[in-house]
């Protein structure tokens, strides 16, 4: 099966699709000229921003397309987990409630970029048990389980779309103003587990590629890689971080995150979706 | 007793603060001499060597440079002078931060090679580093900054590759900005907080250079030039 056919049977849109990036951009970035510098500069940032929204690309569309499918089942899994009754202890409700906040606003910005509204919509049927193998919405360990694991698949997957956007720069900007939300997502996520779970070697960060479901963590360019830029970081002067055990290789592996390809973060999603 | 002393040492602080800068930036002209006789005011002279971050990719690389010198910097400082009670929770977190930004100071030194700029000398004298949330607050502060700076510096970049690289630690960054957010106001909405991501689109902020140099300028001695930064 070619996984990246599924993404033209949930989003159908027009042709138009390009147009109307190109317009919401331009509108959004106009929205964000406030100051008074901004203001005295804005016939010269206008002109700018035209420039560049007439350089985006079926490339852009795609990249959107695909952030879609992923939004939507993020925004889906924390719609239904925060109105589960009993799932969530009181205590950790407003951290789901602002994440579904943002996944929510994610959603509408990205539909509307792509103009997929009614009759035009189609999203995915979702099925967060996988069949009964999760208990998704009737134990907590396992919602903030999947949570985790949807938030760092999702940082992954932005980070590894941003080469593509190099040549759209309005796009690749909002695309970075998403992945970045996602890792904080991610952050708390992750030290929510480590807590309900009462484990030291969860972190907010990713350490090595430990972590599950491992598909998430491994793949082409594992959470595990030390070499950046053709510079092994284990060869820097790392004075200042204990030369002992593990504890630099650990903290080299933490301190980048890596990038899934498109083919692999489906290949995530996809027991999630209903065929 | 050692919080003590601190309280009522700020310059001697900011003398620590700048021998272990230095020692660690491994700049060469660090004399016993030259460090106890270097003063704030010492680097406000007329005519000091302005330190410009330069042009195209590699202006950028320098702007991460700086940024990350200062982080890492900072880091170090609250590691080496604890504030009374940090909790092993948090030195743990504060600890891990501290080793990541040290690499990535070391990796944008090796990676920029000769183009590098010198070592900062980080002006924290705002910072009292026996307080919680002194230190929490501008452990905020730099993190949500770097976000919005990695985040606004993006579509500046020409090479993809350099992309990537920005890419894979601005999330790490975001990473440690919720966390240290949750410390300061544990299970609430902040981590990810109105203030910094937008409630309309979810966004984070995206901040150019020229907006974030002035900010940051207060922190770092050395006066840093941008001008030829893209925009």
């Amino acid at each position: 099966m070619n996984l990246l056919n599924i993404l033209d049977q949930f989003q159908k849109f027009d042709g138009d699709a390009i147009e109307r990036i190109e317009y919401t951009s331009r509108r959004f970035f106009l929205n964000k000229i406030s100051t008074k510098v901004a203001a005295a500069a804005a016939p010269a940032i206008i002109a700018g921003s035209m420039n560049k929204a007439y350089a985006q690309s079926s490339e852009a569309v795609d990249v959107l397309k695909f952030a879609l499918t992923l939004e939507y089942l993020e925004n889906e899994f924390y719609n239904l987990g925060n109105k589960t009754a009993g799932l969530i202890p009181d205590m950790y409700k407003p951290v789901f409630a602002q994440i579904e906040q943002h996944e929510l606003a994610h959603v509408k910005f990205l539909e509307a970029a792509l103009g997929v509204t009614p009759p035009f919509r189609d999203k995915p049927t979702f099925d967060f048990t996988v069949g009964g193998t999760y208990k998704a919405f009737t134990d907590f360990d396992t919602f903030v389980f999947l949570s985790h694991a949807f938030e760092d698949t999702g940082v992954r997957a932005y980070k590894g779309q941003a080469g593509t956007l190099i040549k759209d720069p309005q796009i690749l900007e909002y695309a970075l103003q998403v992945h970045s939300v996602e890792a904080r997502h991610a952050s708390i996520s992750r030290k929510i587990l480590a807590k309900i779970r009462n484990s030291k070697s969860i972190k907010s960060w990713i350490t090595l590629d430990e972590g599950s479901p491992a598909p998430v963590y491994k793949g082409s360019n594992s959470e595990a890689t030390i070499v950046q830029g053709g510079v092994n970081l284990l060869d820097l002067d790392l004075t200042g971080i204990p030369d002992t055990g593990s504890v630099r290789y650990k903290a080299a592996t933490e301190a980048f995150d890596e990038i899934l390809t498109k083919e692999e973060t489906l290949a995530i999603a996809i027991p999630f979706i209903k065929m | 007793m050692e919080n003590n002393l601190l309280k009522n040492a700020g310059p001697m602080l900011e003398k620590v603060n700048r021998r272990y800068f230095l020692r660690s930036a491994g700049v060469a002209a660090t004399t016993g001499a030259f460090i106890m006789g270097c003063t704030l005011d010492d680097h406000n002279i007329p005519g000091e060597e302005v330190v410009d971050l330069g042009v195209g990719d590699i202006g950028i690389l320098n702007y991460a440079y700086a940024l990350e010198q200062l982080e890492a910097a900072f880091y170090t400082q609250v590691i080496m002078t604890p504030y009374a009670g940090m909790s092993e929770e948090e030195k743990t977190i504060l600890t891990d931060i501290m080793y990541h930004e040290i690499i990535h100071r070391q990796f944008f030194k090796a990676a920029l090679g000769a183009a590098a700029i010198k070592g900062l000398t980080p002006n924290f004298g705002g910072i009292d580093f026996s307080s919680r949330g002194s230190v929490l607050g501008a452990a905020k502060l730099f993190e949500d900054t770097g976000v919005q700076a990695y985040n606004g510096a993006g579509n500046l970049i020409k090479d993809v590759n350099y992309l990537l690289i920005a890419g894979k630690i601005v999330s790490v960054e975001a990473r440690h900005a919720a966390a240290i957010r949750d410390l300061l106001n544990p299970n609430s909405a902040d981590f990810a907080g109105n203030d910094v991501v937008d409630t309309v689109n979810g966004f984070d902020k995206a901040i150019k250079p020229g907006v974030i140099l002035p900010a940051v300028q207060p922190f770092v001695v050395n006066k840093i030039s941008g001008s030829g930064l893209p925009s």
